[in-house]
């Protein structure tokens, strides 16, 4: 375990490791271009140079291994001159025209050419053009090969990564330029991610580009609720133009850095699924089509439920719980479902097709939560049976949780139960064909809207932050129910979703000894027997 | 908190009360600030009004006469050098402007009549009151790429601070179009959108 000491400071790290990994492990940020911690070492952007006392030349950090005893300084006149002096060059042909591009503001070139004053070119040459200046290489991205500074991170994620080596660094010396292989189109399926480590602005996303500056973004860490991979992300949403609020808050979601789920990437299908967070939403409780206030809402299912508990017959209550909800929400429905109201068929297992699935990120289940959903509800009735008795009209009062049952069964069914039962409850977030045939709608609030925890497929309880707060009248699932619980009069008397989770790692072994503070942004296993 | 309150009131009511020990306190601070105003007795002259009723009367049928004879010679082309009336015949006959007031926006044009503007937002960020509201787009020329697909300013909210005039990187907004009379009928209108704003 050679010791090294970087800019004064003393640091023991493995052998092997580079300085470049040494100094981030010091928390000092050497500039960097083409090195990528999860790719491998190219070494040629150079802008990573230090000086290492007793060596002549200055080295690259990204390449150079640590030994017993450097000295490495990374702030020093010959450094900083030298790094002036490599950016310089790679703005040679560099149009820097960042009011027009998306990268700026989060652009390492822009922000190191204003640190070290490169404001104006020295050079009388004429910067060299390329034929065309951003054009589209495949469904989700457009390339602009004058901005590129050919660090070949985007090469190098296809060829390694990925493996499906779309990207190809062509002619020489001046004339090189980035592109796809000739007949080639970038259509992977984790696509996206080259936009998220180009570190210029010359790979530029096709959904996000032009909607929004960097800057007036607010990043709120999440989880992606596409499958049950629970890649960790941060929702980017649009918190300086109140005025464009009126159309959508969430304008991106990027991957976040976990070793043990995701790394630093996520696919393309969960990158841009996020439309719904801000269409299509259930904005008032709705009962036959009447806008009503929750008060009213809360009483009608707490009428029925009052009732059928009072002849005993809570067997005839049924609840399509899902997968999409959180920890907490869960915990919530089993206090009501199957404590208070003990009895009721309880069941989150509605017949889904299996998605799409590959051996990296993406898996067949699209669930976020199903392993939370199995531990927490422990459902002992089976979605299929609740839906067949419902048709039979062996259920007064449905309750279902954000499931499309028309897309799932058919419209007959659907409407079949609408007829039988005598309380059919939708609460979801969106707007689908099923809420048209629900006697009450109660919008609810979506994950980027709620504190509270998935569990992954690898059993990892991972936390998700609200960026906002729900749209129109909607409330969080466990919200919801315990106004519910309350009018039952049997209140759970939560605060807020840690008081749940507290209650769940007291009463639920897999999940004894956790706690948010200890979950923190990096997630826990579940202790399975 | 709430006792701090409660102890400043009961502390107001004793100072305002005009039998308690503040009374004469408070009579004092007042003939003190009395006296500072600096008003003294009229005399009996002055307490006629006629002095300064004539120094009115004078004054008023000074401009009077000045302005008559001036107006009259500048009928017959004489001393034009010398202005009459200070009265701006408002809004027939707007008021010059200095060069550098700052009035209504306008939006620039390229040379085929196109917007200038390249929606880099620089504007919308500085925006001190948060009124200008860019919609970027494609362009179809890729050499300029971005556009603004919608440019609105909200002139109701706008403080003519210029701030997006000094942040534009391309000459694209200019506050020179000398309009100063901005009103209508409903905050709707008072928001204008690009084609206004390139009318000029
Ligand atoms: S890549 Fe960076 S430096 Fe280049 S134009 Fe974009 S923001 Fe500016
Ligand atoms: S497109 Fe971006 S990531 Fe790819 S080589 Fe150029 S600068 Fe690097
Ligand atoms: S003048 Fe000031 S307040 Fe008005 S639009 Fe420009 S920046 Fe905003
Ligand atoms: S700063 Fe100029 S170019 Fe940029 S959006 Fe505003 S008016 Fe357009």
């Amino acid at each position: 375990m050679p010791t090294l000491t970087i800019d004064g400071k003393q640091i023991e790290v493995p052998a092997g490791t580079t300085i470049i990994q040494a100094a981030d492990k010091l928390g000092i940020t050497i500039p960097r271009y083409c090195y990528h911690p999860a790719l491998p070492v190219s070494g040629n952007c150079r802008i990573c140079m230090i000086e290492v006392e007793k060596q002549p030349k200055l080295q690259i950090s990204c390449y150079t291994p640590v030994t017993e005893g450097m000295v490495v300084k990374t702030n020093s006149p010959k450094v900083l001159g030298v790094r002036k002096t490599i950016l310089e060059f790679l703005l040679v042909n560099h149009p820097v025209d960042c009011p027009v591009c998306d990268q700026a503001g989060e652009c390492k070139l822009q922000d190191y050419y204003m640190e070290h004053g490169q404001y104006d070119s020295r050079l009388s040459d004429v910067k060299v053009k390329k034929e065309k200046k951003a054009f589209s290489i495949g469904p989700t991205v457009m390339l602009d090969q004058e901005r590129c500074i050919l660090c070949t991170r985007c090469v190098r994620f296809t060829d390694n990564i990925t493996k499906t080596h779309e990207f190809g660094v062509f002619n020489r010396g001046d004339h090189s330029q980035l592109d796809v292989y000739p007949g080639k189109q970038l259509d992977n399926s984790y696509s996206g991610n080259v936009v998220d480590i180009c570190p210029v602005g010359a790979l530029t996303d096709k959904d996000f580009r032009f909607k929004c500056r960097v800057w007036y973004l607010d990043k709120t860490k999440s989880v992606c609720p596409g499958c049950s991979m629970g890649c960790n992300i941060t929702v980017e949403w649009d918190k300086m133009r109140p005025a464009q609020l009126k159309k959508a808050r969430v304008m991106r979601l990027k991957p976040r850095h976990n070793q043990d789920v995701n790394d630093y990437w996520m696919c393309d299908k969960g990158r841009y699924k996020y439309r719904f967070i801000d269409e299509n939403r259930i904005q008032h409780p709705q009962l036959n089509d009447d806008v009503i206030l929750w008060d009213r809402a809360i009483d009608t299912v707490a009428q029925a439920l009052k009732s059928l508990k009072s002849f005993n017959r809570t067997d005839r209550i049924g609840v399509l719980a899902s997968a999409q909800l959180t920890n907490e929400d869960l915990f919530v429905i089993r206090k009501l479902f199957k404590e208070t109201l003990k009895g009721a068929q309880v069941d989150f297992r509605v017949p889904q097709p299996p998605g799409d699935s590959d051996s990296f990120l993406i898996k067949a289940d699209k669930n976020p939560n199903t392993a939370g959903a199995l531990n927490i509800l422990e459902p002992d009735a089976d979605a299929a049976g609740i839906v067949q008795k419902a048709i039979s009209g062996d259920i007064d009062l449905l309750y279902v949780f954000g499931h499309d049952l028309i897309a799932l069964w058919d419209k007959k069914t659907v409407e079949q139960i609408s007829r039988k039962a005598k309380l059919f409850v939708y609460q979801g977030s969106n707007i689908n064909d099923t809420c048209n045939y629900a006697h009450l709608n109660l919008p609810s609030s979506v994950y980027a809207e709620k504190t509270g925890t998935f569990t992954n497929c690898q059993g990892r309880v991972q936390r998700i932050w609200p960026a906002f707060l729900p749209i129109g009248e909607a409330k969080g699932d466990w919200d919801i129910l315990s106004l519910l619980s309350a009018k039952l009069g049997v209140p759970l008397g939560y605060q807020d979703s840690q008081e749940i989770f507290k209650d769940i790692a007291a009463t639920l072994a897999p999940f004894s000894e956790m706690s948010y503070e200890k979950i923190s942004d990096k997630g826990m296993l579940l202790k399975l027997l | 908190m709430g006792n701090m309150t409660e102890k400043r009131r009961l502390e107001l009511e004793k100072y305002f009360d005009p039998k308690g020990s503040f009374a004469s306190l408070r009579m004092a601070q007042m003939k003190r600030a009395w006296k500072q105003s600096n008003r003294r007795e009229l005399n009996w002259l002055e307490n006629t009004y006629i002095p300064t009723l004539m120094e009115g009367l004078w004054l008023t049928s000074k401009h009077f006469f000045y302005n008559l004879t001036f107006h009259v010679f500048h009928l017959f082309g004489l001393y034009k050098e010398i202005p009459a009336a200070v009265t701006y015949q408002y809004p027939e006959k707007p008021r010059p402007l200095a060069l550098r007031l700052r009035t209504r926006h306008r939006l620039t044009k390229r040379e085929d009549g196109s917007v200038r503007c390249v929606a880099c937002m620089m504007c919308e960020t500085i925006c001190p009151a948060r009124c200008i509201e860019i919609t970027a787009a494609e362009h179809p020329d890729p050499n300029i790429e971005k556009y603004p697909f919608e440019f609105n300013i909200d002139l109701g909210k706008c403080v003519y601070c210029g701030f997006c005039v000094e942040a534009c990187p391309e000459d694209a907004i200019r506050m020179d179009t000398n309009k100063l009379d901005i009103a209508e009928y409903t905050r709707q209108n008072m928001i204008y959108n690009k084609k206004r704003l390139m009318e000029g």
